[in-house]
């Protein structure tokens, strides 16, 4: 099993004709994905040939969905369109979107995200369109599925789920920890609002029968860390590795992500690897050292 | 970006929210000028983005133009908490009857907005949060749906509010929405709001931050930017499109991705702590596509930081293949010539990472030394900037 994406995964790339969406669609096909398709608004009708496949575009994730049967859309388009993309996405009910898009104005995530949040899943419990980013790299299921950017060649399937708001730290873990593999390694993203948070990744490895460790990864800024650590402590009986990027970042500068930002006494690493001790989580002070503390973990 | 509160209070006026006369100086001729347009008392304001002026003495009351400037020319070019004040707010005066509190603000842990309301306005309200919570009323509302009229009014009743003012305090809070919505802000806070003698509701004191995601269709918070206050190497690596925040250490650094980034400035101070407390002096990325001109950018500001001894360059090539910053990095280097000084240690892991090592080796370039792991190459370029 893997979380969130595996094998019967059927993807669209939204901004597919675009130079990045093309890109990474050929490196999605090349990685195993099912990509079905593709949507761009205005061009639909054509077909164009991506990495040796004739892939059908749509002008929406609707008519796109009811043609390919797609439950999951990738997010390639520029920030000034990604709130049309997500809203096209959310009212066509696709069960994934995985936002990839950088510099999406907040306001707008903060818009798609409540009106996803507005067409509640059939159980009442969540909402139809599970949201993953933006700003983030996507997910990777290794052997059955890969949507977003994440290199497909770093390890393969294995033991570990991985959780992350940064990409290269996702891609530096996942080479550190090749030896054993992941069922699933998910970069969620590093904007001040997301859609997919630490806590859902985290509920949906312990929920996993395959995952039997899970390395969790931070950054300065709100307080995502420290209510995972409050989560953990009351629902995660997996251990929990930890590692929290961001001790040396001063105080009301943007450290990059839009996201990562100590303000005043509140955001700081120092305080998010407090709160994850006190949960339980072995917290490594570099990338390797976190690595090591999971392979200590494993292989006991 | 933070605004000053001049800035702040231009904003509020182009949106209809009541505030008193105010100008910017950034002299004590422009401050008695200000005050004799404004006319009668006026308040001289030091403009600075951090809290506590007024205890710092940046804050002060004068009768008259020519009482501005003498006030303005003791308030110009103190120093409050580490900032130097380059400009005083000019402000009328205003007899005040009841000080409050109102924000609208972004907020992280609901993914949604936050307004913020109380009667104890005036002094801190992370202090208010914490000694009388009861006295702060936090609502939360629809990103999507916007804030309504009558949710307006449910806060204002939350925050009790007196009564005979609740209407007007939520037609304020409403034109702060619409300053929060149309400008793209993550805050709009207003500390003081006051009721003047006269019964009227104004906007004292106004900080404001807006979202830098959105500057694309705001063309004109582009002239709210302080060059002036900025940082010479950050302003040189704004104007080249890099992602640079200047630190006050010793090692350069260079890596690809932010999270990474981050992570390297915290292993470099730790080993660091082996080499007299060496730690790092910079923090950029350069994002996926590192190509030589950006590489090259980026080395010759942080080469031209005086503060710098060592450089360690950090990548793990995901989209990104290390050849291509090894090319990068020899062809940067050729670029600098001997502009160049320092000694570089280069640590490359991931995709096509044998061949940019093999680059890095074939160029033999003297200043450039590679490691193998993130661990030690930090520890070898702290030990460098030790020497």
């Amino acid at each position: 099993m893997a979380i969130f994406l595996d094998g019967s995964s059927k993807v669209i790339v939204q901004g597919m004709t675009g130079s990045e969406g093309s890109k990474h669609t050929s490196r999605m096909l090349a990685s195993g994905t099912n990509v079905v398709g593709g949507v761009t608004p205005g061009k639909g009708g054509q077909n164009v040939e991506i990495g040796g496949k004739s892939l059908p575009v749509f002008n929406t994730v609707k008519e796109a969905i009811a043609v390919t049967g797609a439950n999951v859309s990738v997010v390639f388009v520029p920030p000034k369109f990604a709130k049309a993309a997500a809203i096209d996405a959310i009212d066509a009910e696709i069960p994934l979107m995985v936002v990839i898009t950088e510099g999406i104005p907040v306001h707008d995530t903060a818009e798609f995200f409540a009106y996803a949040q507005s067409k509640k899943s059939a159980d009442g419990k969540g909402a139809k369109t599970r949201i993953i980013g933006p700003n983030c790299p996507g997910l990777i299921s290794p052997g059955l599925s890969n949507v977003g950017i994440i290199p497909a060649d770093i390890t393969g399937k294995g033991k570990i789920g991985l959780v992350s708001k940064s990409g290269t730290l996702t891609y530096q873990m996942m080479y550190e920890l090749r030896d054993f593999g992941f069922t699933t390694a998910v970069g969620i993203g590093g904007d001040p609002v997301i859609g997919t948070t630490h806590i859902d990744c985290l509920k949906a490895f312990q929920d996993d029968p395959e995952t039997e460790a899970i390395v969790m990864i931070g950054e300065i800024g709100g307080d995502a860390e420290e209510r995972a650590a409050a989560f953990i402590k009351e629902y995660v009986t997996k251990p929990v590795v930890g590692y929290v990027a961001g001790f040396t970042a001063p105080e009301g500068k943007t450290m990059g992500h839009a996201g990562a930002i100590v303000s005043g006494s509140s955001g700081t690493a120092e305080a998010k690897k407090v709160a994850l001790e006190a949960a339980g989580v072995k917290v490594g002070k570099t990338p390797s050292e976190t690595a090591n503390l999971m392979r200590s973990l494993l292989n006991r | 970006m933070d605004l000053y509160e001049y800035q702040a209070r231009d904003l509020f006026e182009a949106h209809s929210v009541p505030v008193l006369k105010g100008a910017v100086a950034s002299t004590p001729d422009e401050a008695a000028k200000a005050a004799a347009d404004i006319g009668g008392r006026v308040v001289v304001k030091a403009q600075v983005k951090v809290g506590g002026r007024g205890k710092a003495g940046g804050v002060k009351l004068a009768e008259n133009a020519d009482d501005a400037r003498e006030k303005a020319s003791a308030i110009l070019g103190m120093d409050i908490k580490g900032h130097t004040v380059h400009k005083v707010m000019i402000a009328q005066a205003a007899p005040i009857a009841a000080e409050y509190y109102l924000a609208i603000l972004l907020d992280r842990a609901h993914r949604s907005f936050l307004v913020m309301a109380s009667v104890s306005g005036g002094m801190d309200i992370e202090q208010v949060a914490h000694e009388t919570p009861e006295k702060l009323a936090r609502v939360n509302f629809d990103a999507y749906q916007g804030l309504s009229e009558g949710k307006a009014l449910e806060i204002v009743r939350a925050g009790a509010f007196p009564a005979d003012i609740e209407a007007e305090v939520a037609r304020v809070l409403m034109l702060l929405w619409k300053v929060f919505k149309e400008e793209d802000a993550t805050l709009v806070e207003v500390n003081p709001l006051v009721k003047t003698d006269d019964g009227s509701i104004i906007a004292l004191d106004g900080k404001v931050t807006l979202d830098d995601n959105a500057s694309f269709r705001h063309p004109s918070h582009e002239s709210l930017v302080d060059t002036a206050a900025a940082d010479p190497l950050e302003a040189a690596a704004k104007e080249k499109d890099l992602n640079y925040v200047k630190l006050d250490g010793e090692v350069g650094i260079i890596g690809n991705g932010a999270g990474l980034v981050m992570s390297t400035l915290d292993v470099v101070a730790y080993a660091g702590e082996k080499f007299g407390g060496v730690r790092p002096a910079n923090f950029l990325d350069i994002g996926g596509g590192a190509s030589a001109q950006v590489m090259a950018d980026g080395l010759s500001i942080i080469l031209g930081d005086p503060a710098v001894k060592s450089v360690f360059v950090n990548v793990f090539g995901g989209i990104t293949a290390c050849d291509a910053v090894a090319n990068g990095i020899v062809q940067a280097l050729a670029m600098l010539g001997d502009k160049a000084t320092k000694p570089i240690v280069v640590r490359l892991d991931g995709n096509n990472v044998k061949e940019g090592r093999r680059i890095l080796d074939e160029a033999a370039h003297p200043l450039v030394q590679q490691a193998e792991t993130m661990d030690g190459a930090a520890s070898r370029a702290a030990e460098l900037a030790a020497k």
